[in-house]
Parts: C-alpha cells; sequence; structure tokens
C-alpha cells in the first residue's frame, strides 16, 4: 500500500480511517424511521383522501416530498461536519434462530441516497403538477408516486437483507403501477408487464443470494454480515466458502434493478409511463438499486478470501452494458427512448467502477447522474408536453420558443457528455482513472488486468458515443426548422422551475469531489460501520482526464458536424446510416426477438399447448367425470327420495290413518258407553294394584 | 266394634249407583244413581271414622262436605237436564250422542 501512496500523480489504495470517529447521530438519526415510513403512510392517505384536497393530492406528495429532502438534506448536512454510522433495528418475528427485523440505516451510503431522492423527488414532484395537469387519474397517479419514493426509501434504509427485499419489490410493483399509468392502450400495459417480469428475473437472483449470505453467517443484518467479512476468511469460512455464488447472484439481482446486460430489455420499454416517472425512475430510484446493493454489500467483494472474483463479472457486465447501449441510443428517434439507452450506457458506467473496486466513483456517479439525468427527462419531458409528440422528427427549432428548456437541457447535455466542469466530467473521469488503475498500470493487478484494459477502452469509446447522442439530440430538438404541428410554447412556470433547480448542481456538483482537493463525497460514502477499502485517485489522472475530454469533444463535434443546424447535412446524415450496422442498432441488436422468439415463444408455445392438451382431456375429464358421477349420484338419491323417504312418510300417513279409523269406532258419542269404558278401566286398574300388592 | 256390615251395605250400594249409571237412559235417573254412589261413599266415611275412633272426626266432616257437594251438582246436573230437555224434547242420555265422531 505505501509504494502506492508514493507512486507519483496516482491513485492511493485510502483505507476509510474514519470507523473510530463514528457517531450514532443524536435524535436527527433515531427519528429517521419517519423517512420510509412517511411517504408509505401518505401514499394511502393520498388514495383515501386525496380527491378531498384543493390539489387533488399532489398537495400531500410534495409536502411528503419536501419533508424527505429537508430531513435528508439535515442529515447530509450533519454527517459531513460529523460522520454517522448507526443501525436502529426492531424485531418483529423469528425465523428459526435469525430474527427479522425491520429497522433503518444511517451511514455514509443511505444518508447519500435519502439526499438524493428527496432533493431529486421534490423538484420531479413539482415538476409533474404541470406535466400531469388534467390526467384522468391524476390524484391516484401521486398516490403511487409516492408509493414509488417510499418504496425506494424502504430500500435504502434498510439495515438488513429481509428489509432491502421488502423495499425492493416495493419499487418493483409500484413501478408496475407507474409504467403501466397509461393502461388503456396494450402497449403500455404490456410494457409495464416486461419490466416486472424483466425484473422477477433479477430477483431470483437476489433472494438466492440473500439465502446463501444471510445462512453462511447466520443474520439478516448488513452490519453483521459485513462484520464477518471485515474479521476474514479464516475467522468466516462459511461464508468465504460461499460467497462468490452468493455475491455473484446478489449481484444477479443488482443487474435486474440496474437494468445490466442482458436484463436491461425493460427499462427503454418502462418509456410507456408518464415522463416524470421516467425521471424519477432513472435518476434517483429504482435503477440505482442495483448498484446501491452492491454498494451496500461492498466489502464482500473487496475482501480477499470473499466474493472478489465476482468483480471481473460486474465489471465486464458494466462494459458490455455501457458500450452497447450507447450505440443504440444513436439511432432512437424517440427522444426519451435516446435518453433510457443512455440511462443504460450510465449504469454501465458505475456498475463498471463497482467492478473494477472503486466504491466512490461508482457511487460518486450514480450522484450526479441523478442530478443530471432528471434534468434531461424533465426537460424532454416540457418538450413532449409543448409538442406532443415523442419523437424528434417532430421537434427541431425549439432552441426559440422554449429558452429555459433549451439552456437547461444543454446544460443537462453538457454534464452527461462529460464536458468540463459540468458534474458528469469528474465523475466519468474517476471511472476512468479508477479503471486503468484496475487494469494494474501501477504494478498492482487488481481488478482483472488485461479486461480492466479492454472495458476502459470500452468506456473511452462510451464517452464518445454518449457526447455523440446528446449532441444529436441537442440539434435535432433544439435546432434547425420545427417540423412538428401546432406552436410550441414555453411550460409553464411549475415546470421549468425544477428545471433551472436541477441545471445548478448539474452544472456544479462535482466540485464537491475534485480528487485531492474536495473530497466531500468520498467522505460521505464512506462514513460506514465496516469501513470500505476501495481505491479512488487523490489527485486528477492526466491522461485519462484529457482521454475523456477529447472523446466527448470529438463526439460533440461529430454530431454537430452530421446534425448541426445546416440543411446540407442531410448527405451527411445519410451516410450516417451504414448498411449492415444500423439496422442491428435500430433492432437493438435483436435482444429483444431473440428473448421472444427465442425463449418466450418456444417456452410459451409448447407450455400453451400442454396447458391446452391438459385442460381439453384432463381437466375436462374430471369435470365430465364429476358431472356424469352427480347424474348417476343424483339417480340413486331421486330413488331413495321417492322410493325411501316418500314411502317412510306415506307408510306413516297410512298407519296413523287407518289407526285412526279403528279408534273412531270408540267415539260412539254414547256418554254411557264411555262410563263403561271408563269403570272398567278403573275396576282393572284397582284390582291389578290390589293383586299386585 | 265390627265394621264389616257397612262395608258391605257401602259395596252393594256403590253396585247399584253404577249400574243405573251405566243403564238407566233418563238423564234424571242417572243423576240418581250417581247420587246413590254418592252416599254409598258417605256410609263408608262415617263408618270407618268410628271405627278407627278418629279424635278430629274427619270422617264424618268428610261426609258433611260430600253431600254439601252432593247438593250442588244435583243443581247444576238437574239444570243441564233441563237445558237438555228444552232443546231436543228429550232428557234421554243415550240420544245425546253429538260427541260422536
Amino acid at each position: 500500500m505505501t509504494h502506492l501512496l508514493t507512486t507519483a500523480n496516482s491513485l492511493i489504495l485510502a483505507a476509510e480511517s474514519g470507523a473510530k470517529e463514528l457517531s450514532d447521530g443524536g435524535t436527527l438519526a433515531s427519528w429517521a424511521w419517519l423517512i420510509p415510513v412517511v411517504p408509505m403512510v401518505a401514499a394511502f392517505a393520498i388514495v383515501f383522501f386525496g380527491k378531498r384536497m384543493p390539489y387533488k393530492g399532489w398537495d400531500i406528495a410534495i409536502a411528503v416530498m419536501g419533508f424527505e429532502a429537508l430531513y435528508g438534506t439535515a442529515l447530509l448536512l450533519s454527517h459531513i461536519s460529523k460522520p454517522i454510522a448507526h443501525d436502529f433495528q426492531v424485531e418483529i418475528a423469528m425465523l428459526g434462530s435469525m430474527p427479522i427485523e425491520w429497522g433503518w440505516s444511517v451511514d455514509g451510503l443511505s444518508i447519500m441516497m435519502y439526499f438524493l431522492i428527496g432533493v431529486v423527488g421534490f423538484l420531479v414532484f413539482l415538476f409533474a403538477k404541470g406535466y400531469m395537469e388534467g390526467d384522468v387519474r391524476y390524484t391516484w397517479f401521486f398516490a403511487s408516486f409516492t408509493l414509488f419514493a417510499g418504496g425506494m426509501l424502504v430500500l435504502v434504509s434498510a439495515p438488513n437483507l429481509i428489509q432491502l427485499i421488502v423495499g425492493w419489490e416495493l419499487v418493483g410493483v409500484s413501478s408496475w403501477l407507474l409504467i403501466g399509468h397509461y393502461w388503456e392502450e396494450h402497449e403500455n400495459s404490456s410494457a409495464a408487464i416486461k419490466a416486472f417480469l424483466t425484473n422477477k428475473v433479477g430477483d431470483a437472483g437476489l433472494f438466492v443470494g440473500a439465502i446463501i449470505i444471510s445462512m453462511s453467517v447466520g443474520s439478516f443484518r448488513f452490519s453483521d454480515i459485513l462484520h464477518a467479512v471485515e474479521s476474514g476468511a479464516a475467522e468466516a469460512p462459511t461464508l468465504s466458502r460461499f460467497a462468490f455464488w452468493g455475491g455473484l447472484a446478489l449481484f444477479i439481482g443488482a443487474m435486474g434493478k440496474s437494468a445490466q446486460f442482458p436484463l436491461h430489455v425493460w427499462l427503454p420499454d418502462a418509456m410507456a409511463g408518464p415522463t416524470p416517472v421516467s425521471s424519477l425512475m432513472h435518476a434517483a430510484t429504482m435503477v440505482t438499486a442495483g448498484v446501491f446493493l452492491v454498494g451496500r454489500m461492498y466489502p464482500l467483494y473487496l475482501t480477499d478470501g470473499f466474493a472478489t472474483e465476482v468483480r471481473a463479472v460486474i465489471v465486464i457486465i458494466g462494459g458490455i452494458t455501457l458500450f452497447l447501449t450507447g450505440l443504440i441510443a444513436l439511432v432512437q428517434d424517440d427522444i426519451k427512448r435516446v435518453l433510457a439507452y443512455s440511462t443504460l450506457s450510465q449504469l454501465g458506467y458505475m456498475t463498471a467502477a463497482m467492478g473494477a473496486g472503486a466504491y466512490t466513483a461508482g457511487l460518486f456517479h450514480l450522484f450526479t447522474h441523478a442530478f443530471f439525468k432528471a434534468l434531461l427527462f424533465l426537460g424532454a419531458g416540457s418538450v413532449i408536453h409543448s409538442v406532443h409528440s415523442n419523437n424528434m422528427s417532430d421537434m427541431g427549432g425549439l432552441r426559440k420558443p422554449m429558452p429555459y428548456t433549451y439552456w437547461t437541457f444543454v446544460v443537462g447535455s453538457l454534464a452527461l457528455a462529460g464536458i468540463v466542469p459540468f458534474a458528469g466530467f469528474f465523475s466519468k473521469d474517476e471511472i476512468l482513472a479508477s479503471l486503468r488503475y484496475a487494469s494494474g498500470e501501477f504494478g498492482v493487478a487488481d481488478g482483472g488486468g488485461a479486461v480492466a484494459t479492454v472495458i476502459l477502452a470500452l468506456a473511452i469509446g462510451g464517452a464518445f458515443i454518449t457526447a455523440f447522442y446528446m449532441a444529436r439530440t441537442v440539434f435535432l430538438t433544439f435546432h434547425g426548422e420545427y417540423k412538428g404541428h401546432g406552436h410550441p410554447h414555453e411550460s409553464p412556470r411549475i415546470m421549468w422551475v425544477p428545471l433551472v433547480a436541477l441545471a445548478v448542481p448539474s452544472a456544479v456538483i462535482g466540485f464537491i469531489n475534485i480528487p485531492g482537493v474536495t473530497e466531500v463525497f468520498t467522505k460521505v460514502v464512506g462514513g460506514r460501520e465496516v469501513p470500505v477499502l476501495d481505491h479512488h485517485a487523490s489527485s486528477f489522472d492526466i491522461p485519462m482526464l484529457l482521454a475523456g475530454l477529447v472523446a466527448a469533444g470529438l463526439g460533440i463535434y461529430l454530431g454537430w458536424r452530421i446534425w448541426g443546424p445546416d440543411a446540407e447535412t442531410q448527405e451527411a446524415r445519410d451516410s450516417f446510416r451504414v448498411d449492415g450496422l444500423y439496422p442491428v442498432l435500430e433492432n437493438k441488436y435483436y435482444i429483444d426477438d431473440f428473448y421472444m422468439d427465442g425463449i418466450v415463444r418456444p417456452i410459451r408455445g409448447p407450455v400453451a399447448r400442454a396447458m391446452d392438451w391438459f385442460n381439453g382431456y384432463v381437466i375436462d375429464f374430471i369435470v365430465n367425470g364429476a358431472g356424469l358421477l352427480a347424474k348417476a349420484l343424483g339417480k340413486v338419491v331421486y330413488w331413495f327420495d321417492q322410493r325411501g323417504v316418500d314411502g317412510a312418510i306415506n307408510a306413516s300417513g297410512a298407519v296413523t290413518g287407518a289407526g285412526g279409523g279403528v279408534l273412531r269406532l270408540l267415539q260412539t258419542g254414547k256418554v254411557q258407553q264411555y262410563a263403561v269404558l271408563i269403570f272398567a278401566a278403573t275396576v282393572i286398574l284397582v284390582g291389578g294394584l290390589v293383586i299386585w300388592f | 266394634m265390627i265394621v264389616t256390615q257397612f262395608v258391605i251395605l257401602g259395596a252393594a250400594l256403590f253396585s247399584l249407583g253404577v249400574y243405573g249409571v251405566l243403564t238407566r237412559r233418563n238423564a234424571v235417573l242417572v243423576l240418581l244413581s250417581v247420587e246413590l254412589m254418592l252416599a254409598a261413599v258417605n256410609i263408608n266415611f262415617v263408618a270407618f271414622d268410628v271405627f278407627v275412633q278418629d279424635r278430629i272426626a274427619g270422617g264424618q266432616i268428610f261426609a258433611l262436605f260430600v253431600i254439601a257437594v252432593a247438593a250442588a251438582e244435583v243443581g247444576i246436573g238437574l239444570a243441564i237436564v233441563l237445558l237438555i230437555f228444552r232443546n231436543r224434547q228429550s232428557a234421554n242420555v243415550d240420544e245425546l250422542d253429538l260427541m260422536k265422531l
């Protein structure tokens, strides 16, 4: 480790030494249970009382998100002044000898997420009021949207795997509700189902991983698991033995939620939901869950003797995702789909960074990306609101009528492209630097050596592609001639204010983590109970910085050359449509087709046929048999009823009648005959008594 | 004191009464036969009262009760017979078969 620190202009392997100075956070932390609980309660309150509120439920939702933003900010500031790392747990049930607990975790990682979800969520909710105005299910939308944010907060506040899974599924089900918000069109509801089912594939991995890890440690708590990891492979042999498979399974779960190749197919289709949903889903919630999970379990992936080999898988998956999905973004016409593929690509960066052992870099990109991607989606929403179309072929020339949207969108694009000094520049540079470190250039082949070198090349290529497609989007949307219908207009104030509010952090928030100068973010996410021994840059990695900037600059220049404002570029645009490659990209590498034709249909067909056969023969046989049996039984019962029951009843009637016929002979009406009978009876009785005694 | 002759007398009287009740057609005579049976009972009461030398003479008091009840019964009985005769111009019990089923 020491020789690394001495390496000039390089990266250090910095052990977070903050563990000794951690505080329990006092009142602020012990009341942090409100963070997940308030939105969950509010979601139901909106369902029941929302329609009676003056703003139809939006007021409850925005109040909740305002609370989250304030609480998150307060916790973050308190954490920066003195690191907080504390778990609170309440036992709710026992599973064998392992308690199932509900609790809330207050440490660097979760505080960062509280802040992010609160602030970005607040601004998106603000925007949503304008965007969703006049929607048929306005109140219901805000109820599910609040549930969505609440589910994510349950997830990030989880101090154990069980609660994490609960939050994970809450996010899944509320995303299903939101993506399918416009369910009147079949396409949208099937997009919702696709998102849900694709996530379920990943969820299976999460469950398996959670079971493997928690059973081999004997606790669901993150603190117990991570302390076991900290104690080393010799101290925790069971966990060490199963860590590879457990860690891999957990990462499969993360791949589902964070939409990594090959489980990325749901995210672009999730564009079927309202734009504010896409905005929040792609920025602060849902897709960050996978990266968050890997970050939460990070010591497991980083400590020798545990799941270190999984990191090679993570970095490869991240590299593939960031490059391939970036290319698809180049050919999309739907502006939201461009941004969706861009999100996939950026998630690939985060994953690759996590795989390369750069905890801080991965989470920092998550953090900055949340701001500028929320901004870009809201900008796209503003454009769609004005043009009434998602397609860039219906846009163009919107720079003049929509100045706020234009300038904030440009800021977001520059941040995404990684142009100095916007936020994305700092975080992407850190990822490139960490990938270079992992490739073993500094004598430590820690993150896979040659593999990491390839991924590094892909990441630099990805930076070029990112700039390229963002330039294309900006030029096609805001420059040139307007190609749509009607007269586009700037969106109302409630919509552009959040845009401006997000543009500011998108521009400047990168400065909080300049390597070697301001390492606020590093300290924030490093403030955890179990220290994370990641490596991050102590100063700028100049070659990578230049490579990233040149790639981005080249991308923007090329984008301008092809889609720039000049009308003569049509020729260039046509030359861009390379035969052989273009259709492959337009068809998304045929992955969706492969899933449909290769997996879904071959399984669905025989299953459907088997079900048909089963239905036709087995079930019908059972049903018909039951019918016949019932008919036969009915006959028996009928016979018994006719003969047995009726016979008995008729017989009793006949016997009574006959008895009456006999007895009526006695009823002569002659008083003296009665008297004779009475006398005779008396004589017999008395005579009997006398003889008896 | 020997009680036998009184008991025999009572039994004979009672049997006469029973015979009269069961065989006489005229309702007045039936009532009269009932009186005979009551008289037989009274004889038994008095005879056994004396025979057991009851200190409070319960048998004799009971006999007085029976005589009083018999007088009332005859009063009601004759009134019923009178009404029957008025309604049906006959006092024969064998013609009163309204209770026939």
